[in-house]
């Protein structure tokens, strides 16, 4: 795995769309290793962070640089949003079209799709159109299409909200896999449980700005704000 | 009941000028049908994602051109094609060709509007997913006329429906000449003025269960296409 | 007719015709455009007119039929058997609705004409019993069938049409009636793109004894429709 362009280095972004602040002078090193989960409540800026930090967002202020030592510019990567738009495909055809738009050699796509669904655990799934399967398989779907993609960096939004326990797992066990195999996995969540299940650093967002950061075992067990303090002990933070 | 009768016992009669003019009718109407949707559909998707001053003017005026007036297309093509009009050397005139031409001028703005309007539905869908994974502006294009082709049939339906029934335009530029441009309405509107009135109606029914044929092909192949909505 | 003769004019000439069948106003102006090879009309005014703007050469009288009033089996205006001028009159006198072709065909000018003589001037946008209603022989037949009133036609279309439902022949045989058909060939000069070698062989064949004769055997429920004349041309 060629990782030159990790860590990704976030240095005083600020974001606004249409005169509203959304991110305000974030910095944060996403390191290679296991993943970093943003937690945070409803609108203090997680998603855009995972924008931002992917390069779809444009920053107001800032810079998102990849790598210490090229130019900077990013990597591969790919993002699966909350809710993953199905492809009016077959689970397979939905996999080789993002094989197809990522320039993989086409010789090798057939296999390279098998590869893929089973990694997601979606072989048996193949023909099904794509707009008909549950929550979780889609999120899975939606992994398979990004992992196409051959990212240095994923980014998931959400992947297992509103998905039940069984889905749930499948999802957390497949961001073990992919992170084991030297993704750099960013992703955030509203569940703290997954949070410590999968982290390695976990970051904080209040209001477009960062309130913790660090390794997992220190930001849950040992929060040094009265902000963090208070989010992770359950309380309502506005 | 003797229109009915008349129209059976044409089509059991198996008479060979029947069919050929049952075959010119599909022919003509299909394939403007066809060479519309390739014109047409690109076209709807173009607007459906482009975003540029006048854009609204210009889907005001495709919707406005969905009731372009046959016969004022049908005179329109015939100055065109006529010897001494500006392609009076291609020799079109009074040809089968000329009908497709004209036929496919009508069908045009129908597919390209409804074409618009289902791309631009699913391009709200797709919008954020394909921006993700990279996609670029044509393969853009291609993904959701490829993805919406299911739903695109019915614009593809009502620009066949529009071809299949119509008179106004191929009478002009196809001239009527029997056994070579006529064609079912022709036909009909031939037999009319004969006074041969059960025959025309006969036709008619024979006319309206082609329709019926091609719009329930459709209908199965929707079903088909069906299984990939959501 | 052209079913008929056609086939024929295939086998003797090997010239397969195409035929757009048109008033011969409308069939005229096609020709002046070019879009046409022959030209076979009867409006004597019309055609001396295309032929002296140019755009024919070689007018034939080729055959002819005549024109006859039909109208409403009651007869209100009580033309019966009269001549076609008083029967006119009578028409006019009695506001009885007649239907008129209104599209500058053969059979429209020569209805024109018959008024003239008749001394009646027609106003077909004032004048409610008169309906110009724009249309082929056959569809204001049909009018003139579903609304009781009285039309000219030319009898190969009368014997032939289907729909007469209330509408019997009224007058017939004058003079007047005399309906002279002709071919043109549209000037190659003029018209470079026309075909006229073989329009030049499909106008022959027609006037030649076998064309003529093929002409006067298309019949019509068994009566002869139309009548060659060739041999008295100019």
């Amino acid at each position: 795995m060629n990782t030159t362009h990790l860590p990704i280095v976030l240095d005083g972004v600020h974001v606004s769309i249409g005169g509203t602040s959304i991110l305000r002078n974030v910095s944060l090193r996403l390191e290679a290793g296991a993943p970093t989960v943003l937690i945070g409540p409803n609108g203090s800026g997680k998603t855009t962070l995972l924008r931002a930090a992917m390069g779809l967002m444009p920053t107001t202020a800032g810079a998102v640089r990849w790598g210490t030592d090229g130019d900077g510019s990013p990597g591969r990567s790919a993002l699966v949003f909350q809710r993953p738009v199905m492809l009016r495909r077959s689970v397979a055809d939905n996999v080789r079209y993002a094989l197809d738009v990522s320039g993989f050699p086409r010789p090798l796509r057939e296999q390279r799709t098998g590869q893929l669904l089973s990694l997601v655990g979606l072989a048996a799934l193949a023909n099904r159109p794509a707009p008909r399967l549950s929550g979780g398989e889609r999120q899975r779907l939606a992994m398979a299409r990004a992992l196409a993609r051959d990212p240095e960096a994923l980014f998931l939004d959400e992947p297992t909200a509103s998905l039940d326990p069984a889905a749930t797992l499948a999802i957390e066990e497949l961001v073990r896999a992919v992170s084991a195999r030297g993704v750099k996995v960013v992703m955030t969540t509203h569940d703290l449980g997954e949070a410590a299940r999968l982290a390695g650093d976990v970051v904080l967002l209040h209001r477009g700005e960062v309130a913790e950061t660090g390794p997992v075992a220190q930001v849950l067990g040992n929060p040094t704000t009265e902000i963090a303090r208070r989010f992770i002990s359950g309380q309502l933070v506005l | 009941m003797e229109q009915q009768a008349s129209a059976w016992a044409l089509v059991l009669s198996g008479d060979p000028a029947l069919y050929a003019i049952v075959g010119l009718s599909l022919g003509v109407s299909l394939g403007a049908t066809l060479l519309a949707a390739l014109l047409g559909a690109p076209l709807g998707a173009l607007i459906a994602l482009s975003r540029f001053p006048g854009r609204q003017a210009v889907v005001v005026m495709l919707n406005a051109l969905m009731g372009l007036p046959p016969v004022v297309v049908g005179l329109a093509v015939y100055l065109l094609l006529s010897r001494s009009g500006p392609l009076g050397e291609w020799g079109l005139l009074f040809t089968p060709s000329a009908m497709v031409v004209t036929q496919t001028i009508l069908v045009l703005p129908i597919i390209a509007a409804l074409s618009r309007q289902t791309i631009e539905d699913l391009w709200q869908e797709y919008r954020e997913e394909l921006a993700a994974m990279g996609v670029g502006p044509v393969r853009r294009i291609r993904t959701l006329l490829w993805d919406a082709r299911f739903s695109l049939v019915t614009a593809l339906l009502a620009g066949f429906g529009r071809a299949a029934a119509e008179v106004g335009s191929i009478i002009i530029v196809g001239g009527n000449i029997e056994g070579y441009t006529r064609t079912m309405t022709t036909t009909i509107a031939l037999e009319t003025s004969k006074g041969n009135l059960p025959l025309a109606m006969g036709l008619g029914m024979i006319l309206l269960c082609i329709v019926l044929a091609v719009n329930v092909a459709a209908w199965a192949v929707k079903q088909v296409g069906a299984r990939f909505e959501q | 007719m052209f079913t008929h003769l056609l086939p024929i004019v295939k086998a003797r000439t090997g010239i397969t015709a195409k035929v757009i069948a048109q008033g011969t106003g409308q069939a005229l102006e096609t020709a002046r455009r070019g879009d046409a090879d022959v030209v076979f009309v009867h409006d004597p005014e019309a055609e001396a007119r295309f032929v002296a703007e140019g755009h024919g050469i070689r007018r034939q009288l080729v055959m002819y039929n005549d024109f006859v009033l039909v109208g409403p089996a009651a007869d209100p205006a009580g033309v019966k058997g009269r001549e076609v001028l008083p029967a006119l009159q009578a028409i006019r006198r009695g506001q009885r609705l007649f239907v008129s072709r209104g599209d500058k065909s053969g059979t429209h000018q020569a209805e024109l004409r018959l008024w003239k003589e008749a001394g009646i001037e027609v106003n077909a946008a004032t004048d409610r019993w008169y309906r110009a209603v724009g249309q082929g022989m056959g569809p204001a037949l049909n009018i003139a069938a579903a609304s009781d009133a009285y039309i000219l036609t030319d009898r190969a279309t009368w014997i032939s049409f289907l729909n007469k439902a209330g509408l019997v022949l009224l007058v017939e045989g004058d003079r007047r009636l005399h309906n002279q058909y002709s071919l043109i060939l549209v000037n190659p000069e003029r018209h470079p793109e026309a075909r006229s070698a073989e329009g030049l062989r499909f106008i022959d064949f027609l006037l030649s004894p076998e064309g003529q004769q093929e002409i006067a055997r298309f019949r019509v429920e068994g009566q002869q429709l139309f009548f060659p004349n060739a041999s008295l041309t100019q």
